[in-house]
């Protein structure tokens, strides 16, 4: 900093340890809870150091542990589903979007005012807005349940395609005349030479989409009623909202964990192209 | 930066093929049902869509009549004060603080950004755990301090409960972008001031702070955003909109209606109130926030 | 040669003949999960085995409103199941929705199987019945409310485990002395509506709503703000207050804590049974809800809960044969009777009610009878049951409305007055809804 001040410094230490122990507080108590016994956990107030059932209860949650009156979907296959709709969620739109932008900033014809301002709209279609109306139409489709269902409602993204738009505009002209000039076609272009260019948007996008797509929460709720297509977020939910039997928290904990690992990872591996993500995809 | 490209291609069927996937996906899953929405918020029809009939705007008079409605409009308000306030003051310290030191920023950095992979679902989960009154590790203590914390009767507590949850979730981005706007600030600034003889608190009000305005005027609108639709994983969780009604949101309001309570019309009518909502937002959004520092 | 030809041809005759018959499938979404959903399963998996044509499928579809909403979806999509499980809370809307349902005498009638509506429980089936007298849905698992007390905590108390508290008083009094023993949470309540306020109403011969709570038409409204509801509200916000009754939730969220031994009586679906024998620690007593001694005609019957079979309309006769033959097959006395003891739902037919009877069941498993004797009394005009439209929503309503007054935010008359008026709102919504 400017000057050297040494008491300012030592408060601005504590106050950022506070804020990680803060944060990291219920991830701790978390962990701990899933190391523990059912009958621990309700012997209030939980310990605060690690019990000895991890093994146990890690097993329970992947393979699904029988007789608790929740969903005990085996957590393995919830982590399935959502592994495979983050997926394809996170390239389907990365891929859509890269057409369009292509299309709209390499091609002049007509209508394409009408297709930019058209995208643009959905920007204010968030689908907690019309949650009803688009379940009606996936339940037409006969989309329920489905890989389908949980993914294409939310493929398209205006977010996505603005920042390959952006991004399109800043690539000189003359890349493309050299292109032509070559004897090239616009796809031959697009492959090889705009899609090395746009590595580094791509794998931003990737890790904000990736995290997105896994922790979606209303959709899968309204689309997803059999075991088999939980995936992980909606599935420690409905362990919450099993019946009668007093709720395994041990396990829920566990499952929590376990759900949090994959964005988590991502996160923190791939840290540079996820913070290059957020900043850029909100200009 | 050119809005426009110099020299473009000609096709005449291409660009249609490379739009078609987006395309059809906006029409069939975002117009469509946008569509649907607007039509059904002006019907009132029984659960299995047998009788239909056309009530105008019936469905909206009775919407602006029913005391709950105008109470979870005052709720969700008030939880995006909140959430805002605290989401971005907390962050914005831990900003200033991490700006400051040098070393140990990235381990820092690192620890603190990481709940934003956390779904909002498993943020309220976690959070209701710590909270539980049976079983609760932090209700305990409290508990034990003389404060009966019960967010199963007090709508302040559930209130607060979920409050906490989501400022703990969107620390994180919020923190990302006011570091990367306080790391944008000219150094050269900040000097002349110090070489004028202000020190470290007067510097942060007249000349840091007015700087990251745009920031802070990005994250307002974000962060209100958030609060209004990206909550319902924290709200279902944890209180399911109780107790009594003190916590249910206006987008949880929508999900109960259509999808509990099945009235279809009467849920249609509140999409398309939210839909108004998040058009001014976006408005507000670009008009004001477009010209923005360059990160 | 010949002879080797002729047997292989004979063999794949028959072969062919056997494998010629396409079983019908009949799709049934239920909402049962855990040991509930093996019943169900099990049930599925009896009935194909028994029989060649038909097989059942059954799919879990999520909670009772999940599977609600996605099967009003699959119909207007036209792929709805033949077999919805409905709670007892929506059955004012199936029935409302005549076009979309098919009565279940009706299905009877079409497969061609004896069906007698009278072999059923009374309190149960008239639930399910029209106000002609046709059955319109199959009583599939109905609970009611009962009381269930930790006997290890009543002697630790210094109260005699064998007496189960029968009046509201006794149980005061037994909360008093639960507390003085430093027992934290004496008496909670589940389904708090429910328990509170509709099966209330009918033990003690009240009326809840207007129109024989409901079964008289459409154009019924709430009457549970008289003086009898208010005093009894007034009692529970009492308790609340000296700590006797504490709140914990709504739903069936405080059955958790009576399981865990933190709770030490609770009102409750008697459901409850057969997790409660499964885990709890502690010794255990059932015993009917309590009442008031000073109400003439309490106490009456109590009313049902739990969910019943509708069968979805615009089906092929085959496949409603189908149906006719699955109900009959559940309705079978040794069927029934291994139901309601397997899950501690109450049993659907007299003749499965004495089977287990006979059987000692009820000798060997102390209280599992009481569920069964409020029911099994003749029912009154007052107290056949609740049935009105909108009633998850009324529900909803009234649990927001206690919360304030266990809050201590209202007063007992003001939180009753508040749900009687937001509540008919609904029900005037839901009778012009389905007039048009």
């Amino acid at each position: 900093m400017v000057e050297r001040r040494p008491a300012l410094t030592v408060l601005s230490h504590v106050v950022l340890m506070l804020g990680v122990l803060v944060v990291a507080f219920p991830l701790y108590v978390a962990f701990v809870a899933s190391t523990q016994t059912s009958h621990e956990i309700q012997q209030a107030p939980m310990s605060l150091l690690p019990g000895s059932h991890a093994l146990v209860n890690y097993r329970d949650a992947l393979l699904g542990s029988a007789g608790s009156a929740g969903s005990n979907a085996p957590v393995a296959r919830m982590m399935w589903v959502s592994l495979v709709s983050a997926l394809i969620i996170a390239l389907g739109k990365i891929a859509i979007s890269l057409l369009s932008a292509f299309a709209i900033v390499y091609f002049r014809f007509p209508g394409r005012g009408l297709v930019f301002w058209s995208i643009f709209v959905t920007l204010m279609l968030p689908v907690e807005v019309r949650i009803g109306p688009t379940y009606q139409v996936v339940a037409d489709l006969k989309m329920l349940n489905s890989y389908a269902g949980l993914t294409v409602p939310l493929i398209a993204s205006a977010t996505a395609t603005f920042l390959f738009r952006q991004f399109f505009l800043t690539v000189p002209d003359e890349l493309m005349e050299a292109a032509r000039i070559d004897g090239a076609g616009p796809l031959r272009f697009l492959r090889d030479h705009l899609l090395p260019l746009s590595k580094t948007s791509m794998a931003a996008l990737f890790v904000i989409q990736f995290i997105y797509g896994w922790n979606q929460y209303l959709w899968p709720l309204l689309v997803t009623t059999e075991e088999p297509m939980y995936p992980v977020v909606i599935g420690i939910k409905r362990m919450i909202a099993g019946g009668e039997a007093a709720v395994d928290w041990n396990i829920v904990m566990a499952t929590a964990l376990l759900a949090m690992i994959p964005p988590a990872l991502v996160v923190v591996l791939m840290q540079r192209w996820f913070v290059k993500g957020l900043v850029d995809s909100e200009k | 930066m050119a809005q426009e490209k110099r020299v473009s291609y000609r096709s005449r069927w291409l660009p249609w093929l490379l739009l078609a996937p987006q395309g059809l996906v906006i029409a069939v899953f975002f117009f469509w049902p946008a569509g649907q929405a607007l039509m059904q918020a002006l019907q009132r029809q029984d659960a299995f869509g047998l009788g239909t009939e056309w009530v105008g705007l019936e469905n909206f008079q009775a919407l602006w009549n029913d005391p709950s409605y105008l109470a979870s409009f005052r709720t969700t308000a008030l939880f995006s004060v909140l959430v805002a306030t605290f989401g971005l003051g907390l962050a914005l310290l831990l900003a200033v603080m991490a700006n400051r030191v040098l070393r140990g920023a990235t381990v820092y950095k690192t620890l603190l950004i990481w709940p934003y992979a956390v779904a909002p679902a498993i943020a309220g989960v976690l959070w209701l755990f710590l909270f539980a009154p049976a079983v609760g590790v932090v209700a305990h203590q409290l508990q034990a301090w003389g404060l009966p914390w019960n967010h199963l009767l007090r709508g302040d507590h559930a209130m607060a409960l979920v409050v906490m949850a989501a400022v703990w979730k969107q620390i994180s981005y919020n923190f990302l972008f006011f570091l990367a706007g306080l790391q944008s600030i000219p150094k050269s600034l900040i000097e002349a001031a110090a070489i004028d003889g202000a020190g470290p608190w007067k510097r942060f009000w007249t000349i840091t702070f007015p700087l990251l305005s745009p920031t802070s005027f990005f994250l307002l609108v974000i962060n209100i955003v958030y609060a209004f639709f990206d909550t319902f994983g924290i709200i279902d969780a944890a209180t399911q909109g109780g107790p009594g009604q003190e916590t249910a949101v206006l987008v949880y309001k929508v999900y109960y209606d259509g999808f509990k309570a099945l009235d279809l019309g009467g849920s249609a009518a509140q999409s398309v109130v939210l839909m108004t909502v998040v058009i001014v937002l976006t408005v507000l959004q670009f008009r004001f926030v477009e010209r923005r520092v360059n990160y | 040669m010949k002879p080797r030809i002729l047997t292989s041809l004979a063999a794949a005759l028959l072969f062919a003949a056997s494998g010629a018959r396409a079983q019908t499938e009949i799709q049934w979404w239920h909402s049962m999960s855990g040991p509930l959903g093996d019943w169900v399963n099990d049930l599925a998996k009896d009935f194909n085995a028994s029989q060649k044509d038909y097989r059942i499928v059954p799919t879990y579809k999520g909670t009772y409103d999940e599977s609600m909403a996605g099967a009003v979806a699959a119909f207007r999509a036209g792929n709805a199941p033949h077999l919805l499980q409905v709670f007892e809370v929506g059955t004012a809307t199936m029935m409302a929705s005549k076009g979309a349902v098919m009565p279940v005498g009706e299905v009877m009638k079409l497969g061609g199987v004896k069906f007698e509506p009278a072999a059923y429980v009374p309190a149960v089936a008239g639930y399910y019945t029209a106000p002609s007298g046709q059955m319109l849905s199959f009583p599939f698992n109905s609970s009611t409310t009962v009381l269930f007390y930790n006997k290890d905590a009543f002697k630790a108390a210094g109260l005699d485990p064998a007496k189960a508290p029968r009046t509201w008083a006794e149980l005061v009094a037994a909360a008093a002395k639960l507390k003085a023993s430093g027992h934290k949470c004496p008496y909670t309540t589940s389904w708090q509506g429910w328990t509170q306020l509709e099966s209330f109403s009918t033990w003690h011969n009240v009326e809840y709503a207007t129109k024989n709570n409901g079964f008289g038409g459409p154009d019924a409204r709430l009457t549970f703000n008289g003086p009898l509801h208010v005093r009894h509200i007034e009692d529970l916000a009492n308790m609340a207050r000296q700590g006797l009754f504490v709140y914990k939730g709504r739903g069936n969220a405080p059955d958790a804590p009576f399981v865990s031994g933190e709770c030490a009586m609770v009102t409750t679906s008697s459901s409850v049974y057969g997790n409660l024998k499964r885990s709890a620690g502690f010794a255990f007593g059932i015993s009917p809800l309590p009442y008031y001694q000073d109400v003439p005609g309490a106490p009456q019957n109590t009313i049902i809960g739990g969910a019943s079979l509708w069968v979805m309309a615009g089906k092929k006769p085959t496949e409603y044969k189908g149906v006719a033959q699955f109900l009959a097959y559940l309705s079978r006395p040794e069927v029934a009777a291994a139901s309601h003891q397997r899950t501690g739902y109450l049993p659907v037919t007299r003749a499965a009610y004495e089977l287990t009877d006979k059987s000692g069941f009820y000798k060997n498993n102390p209280g599992t009878d009481v569920a069964v004797e409020q029911m099994i009394r003749k029912t009154t005009d007052k107290s056949r049951g609740v049935r009105l439209g909108n009633m998850l929503q009324i529900r909803t309503i009234v649990d927001e409305e206690l919360e304030q007054v266990w809050a201590g935010k209202k007063s007992a008359k003001e939180g009753l007055d508040a749900a009687v008026k937001r509540g008919d709102e609904q029900l005037e919504r839901f009778q012009r809804a389905t007039k048009s």
